[in-house]
């Protein structure tokens, strides 16, 4: 069985034996069919029989199910498999997944391979989005490595015929200390898959000073694979018979085909037909767009036959929308009265008496995730089941949004996933998974949608655009007395239930609901706003905007007090103590998933972020004219950074970024080699956007269309020098791929200002149709 | 329309529409799938392969161009520069996704084999048609100046 699937997956990536290791069809059922032919020592549910009778004690660790035979496979031979239920999209979830288990396993980090999960409820979260893959299975998965070691012990105890507690897993191997007797994970596998899995009590955690990979900077396992072309993405499956589709969607969100002509398409070499798919009913949810697909023998082919295809669209109900016109209505909104969602003091009555009162508007446009793979799945349909392959950040629902489109079971679905390309965001909604599988259905042979990159860019979940209203007050010492945050954006369930149009509390606690800030009076209100296109979740979310304008502003007070802004920001973030946004008017905080016990809102931390990473900037020294240093500190996903960014602004505008420091308390730290690159990629991922990123759209459709519209960082942009400070932690882990977002464009516009006394409060600063704020002061704000 | 071409060192023939870009071949006719697409328009760098030793972008590179080529993808680069870049790579973990860099080493591997000891400026102008969404630009900098120091040590 196992090399019948070998064979398999061999076929499906149409190659010879380049890949030694098939990513794709090497699933766990799979793997676990196979079981009984090659691999020994696995103690698979379904495998062994003791397995799900026996499992309780590891069902509900914290986190979920530890039962070892759902994670790890040892084979004969020593080597070890660990399942990743994790999607890897360069956060490291391979690797870092990995090291949890392989630690506790006590396994040679040589001899571990990764098996990468299908989507199914037996691994309990899939979803990896919300920075959280480490923060969720960082308990559980170190106890199915530690029970998958005290089995080996075990069996290798009754081997010998000594008892249990004199043997122990070391390095690959099971010791009996006493009489030096040694025996290789691999040669006492079958014995320990008999046995049945620990409980929890009995199961010992190792000390973390006793921590081989865990927190330590292990090395990727795919960059070895990556270095060679090997590996694969979503856009890279290939299966026998596969055909390819380019579909043409409607230009506005729920718009439809109103005439085709497909003459010229069919008439194009390669293309085989075309298909018409339904154009959904709101909710946009994770439905395909419709349109009309165009199938051909490859992706050129389909391509030139879109591009000859003839198509009439109705324009559907959000034929309105215009950028321009609607960031007026969101300022205008802004600058009413909303509703209120926490509250201290009276704000109002701060109004009144202050010695100093200011306001400003902040404005940050819809976004595109735009990862450098763009959405690309493959189906196959056998005429009652359906196959998957994609590059998805939440399979299970892939899984679902599939079964509903198909009218299957879920259980008639299965979802295998790829490597993926980036996502930030983007690949949590599967509807190019969907595409994929009612297309495989209609056309009866496998077929593999691809998503050009005008497709991502025009028909996206975008990231929601957004103004903010921010007034504060100053006494004739220049201490803040009042703070009103009034922040108006199409909230992201809207994608979800139609014509939702009220900021929900799920993204007021991304940086709103939650502002640390030790004024005596503060009131956050919320505006409504209409979506207009499909509204999505973006590497960090809401916070991008709630950071901007909060950080921005902190810094707006501190010129009106002529204070450092850096001092100014730890006055507004007051003492040392624990937040608890619920004590203010807050009727839902749910601090990402993870209880405000564990992690709680400490200001003490951030103040210690701040002062890290000032020291690192040398914050104070003297700058050259025209040099500037901004700084920014955010905490979210339960993770702390601060940033400090330095810009250099010419005479005529022209802006460089030479140097940027980070400092960040994640707590735990798997890994820190991975965890620098996050903050090195978060933090440019947040300056590219707030230097360029734009997505607008005229009459309903969406105007960018390629690089040259939507432009990201290149090389030459980015800075020359980058430190990241890991501020070394024993709390429990917090998020790390998403944090260092949020604070990177308010440091960016905080140095700005500090170098040329301009204060940019909209965004992007360089727009792509040719606008230039920092050479145009005028248009400042 | 039917061509002979030497990919990786293999001389083949291929069965293509007159046009179609070498990204395209590569990818859908012979399965190497190590050429990604970005963009199709040469912006972003993705498909960049080696055509005679000098770094393509695929995407816009009809196959005719190559008919007569040598065309070197990321699986079958090879030599010095090429081992030293895969080197720096690694150990330094550069990628992060992955996706963009095999058009990221390809581009790598022909600065090194144009400039042996490329300055941070030299690598900004060679590198900056490859876009990386996940930002390793720094740590590409980093890997490019340690394979030059392989290379010549």
């Amino acid at each position: 069985m196992v090399l019948h699937q070998k064979e398999r997956a061999r076929q499906a990536k149409g190659l010879d034996g380049r890949h030694q290791e098939p990513l794709l069809n090497l699933s766990r059922r799979s793997f676990i069919a196979g079981a009984g032919a090659l691999v020994i020592g696995l103690t698979l549910r379904g495998g062994a029989a003791t397995a799900d009778s026996t499992a309780g004690g590891l069902r509900n660790v914290a986190g979920g199910d530890a039962t070892p035979s759902l994670w790890i496979a040892i084979e004969q031979d020593g080597t070890v498999r660990i399942t990743c239920h994790r999607s890897d999209m360069g956060q490291q979830a391979w690797t870092s997944m990995a090291q949890l288990v392989a630690d506790e396993l006590e396994a040679d980090w040589d001899r571990v391979t990764i098996v990468q999960a299908e989507g199914h409820p037996r691994y309990g979260d899939q979803n990896t989005d919300g920075s959280r893959s480490v923060r969720y299975n960082f308990t559980r998965l170190r106890y199915a490595g530690a029970a998958m070691r005290h089995m080996l012990e075990v069996a290798a105890a009754r081997h010998w015929g000594v008892a249990a507690e004199q043997c122990r897993g070391v390095h690959h191997t099971v010791v009996h200390e006493a009489s030096g007797r040694r025996i290789g994970y691999g040669e006492i596998a079958s014995a320990a898959a008999a046995l049945s899995v620990p409980s929890q009590e009995a199961v010992k955690l190792k000390d973390r000073s006793n921590w081989r990979l865990i927190g330590k900077a292990v090395p990727s396992l795919t960059v070895p694979k990556i270095i060679r072309g090997e590996g694969t993405f979503g856009i890279d499956v290939q299966l026998p018979e596969m055909l390819h589709a380019v579909i043409a969607r409607p230009p506005q969100v729920f718009g439809s085909v109103k005439t085709v002509d497909e003459s010229a398409t069919l008439q194009v070499p390669g293309v085989v037909r075309t298909v018409r798919l339904n154009s959904p009913q709101a909710p946009a949810a994770f439905k395909a767009l419709g349109g009309v697909a165009v199938i051909a023998r490859d992706t050129w082919s389909a391509i030139r036959g879109r591009e000859a295809l003839k198509v009439t669209w109705n324009p559907g109900p959000h034929a309105d929308y215009e950028s321009a016109t609607f960031a007026q209505t969101l300022l205008q909104t802004a600058n009413q009265p909303g509703a209120v969602r926490r509250t201290r003091g009276d704000v109002a009555a701060a109004f009144e008496q202050a010695a100093q009162r200011l306001s400003a508007d902040y404005y940050v446009p819809h976004l595109a995730q735009s990862p450098i793979e763009p959405p690309a799945a493959t189906a196959r349909w056998d005429g009652a089941k359906v196959e998957c392959w994609g590059g998805v950040q939440d399979p299970q629902a892939a899984r679902r949004a599939v079964a509903q489109a198909c009218g299957v079971n879920e259980d008639d679905v299965t979802m295998h996933v790829t490597w993926l390309g980036g996502a930030f965001g983007r690949k949590s909604k599967p509807d190019f998974v969907v595409e994929a599988a009612l297309l495989a259905r209609e056309v009866g042979q496998p077929i593999k949608v691809t998503w050009t990159r005008e497709d991502d860019l025009r028909h996206g979940y975008y990231h929601s655009v957004s103004a903010q209203h921010l007034e504060g007050t100053l006494d004739a010492n220049g201490r803040c007395t009042a703070f009103l945050h009034r922040t108006v954006f199409p909230p992201i369930p809207s994608t979800f239930r139609a014509g939702l149009e009220t900021p929900s509390w799920g993204e007021l606690r991304l940086g709103a609901s939650d502002n640390p800030f030790a004024v005596p009076n503060l009131r956050l209100e919320t505006g409504n706003a209409p979506a207009k296109l499909r509204i999505g979740w973006l590497r960090s979310v809401a916070n991008i905007y709630h950071a901007f304008a909060i950080q921005s502003f902190a810094a707006e007070l501190a010129a009106a007090a002529g204070r450092d802004p850096k001092d100014y920001l730890l006055e507004l973030i007051g003492p040392p103590r624990l937040i608890d946004p619920r004590d203010e008017g807050v009727e839902e905080y749910d601090n990402y998933g993870s209880p405000l016990a564990e992690y709680p809102i400490d200001t003490g931390r951030m103040r210690h972020v701040i002062d890290i990473v000032a020291k690192m900037a040398g914050w104070g020294r003297k700058l050259p004219k025209g040099r500037g240093l901004g700084i920014a500190m955010h905490r979210s996903f339960v993770t702390y950074v601060a940033t400090v960014v330095e810009v250099e602004v010419s005479q005529d505008g022209k802006l460089a970024i030479p140097a940027v420091w980070s400092a960040i308390d994640a707590g735990t730290v798997v890994n820190r080699r991975h965890v620098e690159a996050q903050v090195e990629g978060g933090t440019l991922y947040g300056l590219s956007n707030a230097l360029y990123g734009e997505i607008t759209a005229k009459q309903g459709a969406v105007v960018q269309g390629n690089f040259p519209d939507w432009r990201l960082m290149r090389i030459h942009e980015a800075p020359r020098e980058f430190t990241v400070h890991i501020v070394e932690s024993d709390a429990p882990p917090g998020g790390v791929g998403e944090p260092p977002t949020p604070p990177a464009a308010p440091a960016l516009t905080n140095a700005i200002f500090a170098a040329s006394g301009r204060r940019i409060r909209r965004l992007p600063i360089f727009g792509t149709d040719g606008r230039d704020r920092l050479a145009s002061p005028t248009q400042a704000s | 329309m039917a061509i002979t071409m030497t990919v990786n060192g293999v001389k083949q023939p291929v069965e293509v529409t007159p046009g179609t870009p070498l990204l395209w071949v590569l990818r859908d006719h012979l399965g190497l799938t190590g050429t990604k697409f970005g963009c199709g328009v040469a912006q972003c760098g993705a498909c960049t392969v080696h055509v005679n030793g000098l770094p393509r972008r695929a995407c816009v590179t009809p196959i005719e161009a190559v008919a007569n080529g040598e065309v070197t993808t990321i699986e079958g680069v090879s030599g010095p520069e090429a081992d030293a870049i895969r080197n720096a790579w690694q150990a330094i973990d550069v990628p992060q996704c992955g996706y963009c860099q095999s058009g990221q080493i390809m581009s790598a591997i022909a600065l090194l084999q144009a400039k042996p000891t490329p300055s941070d400026d030299d690598i900004d102008l060679a590198m900056n048609g490859n876009l990386c969404r996940c930002a390793t630009y720094m740590r590409i900098r980093r890997a490019i100046k340690t394979a030059a120091k392989e290379i010549k040590s």
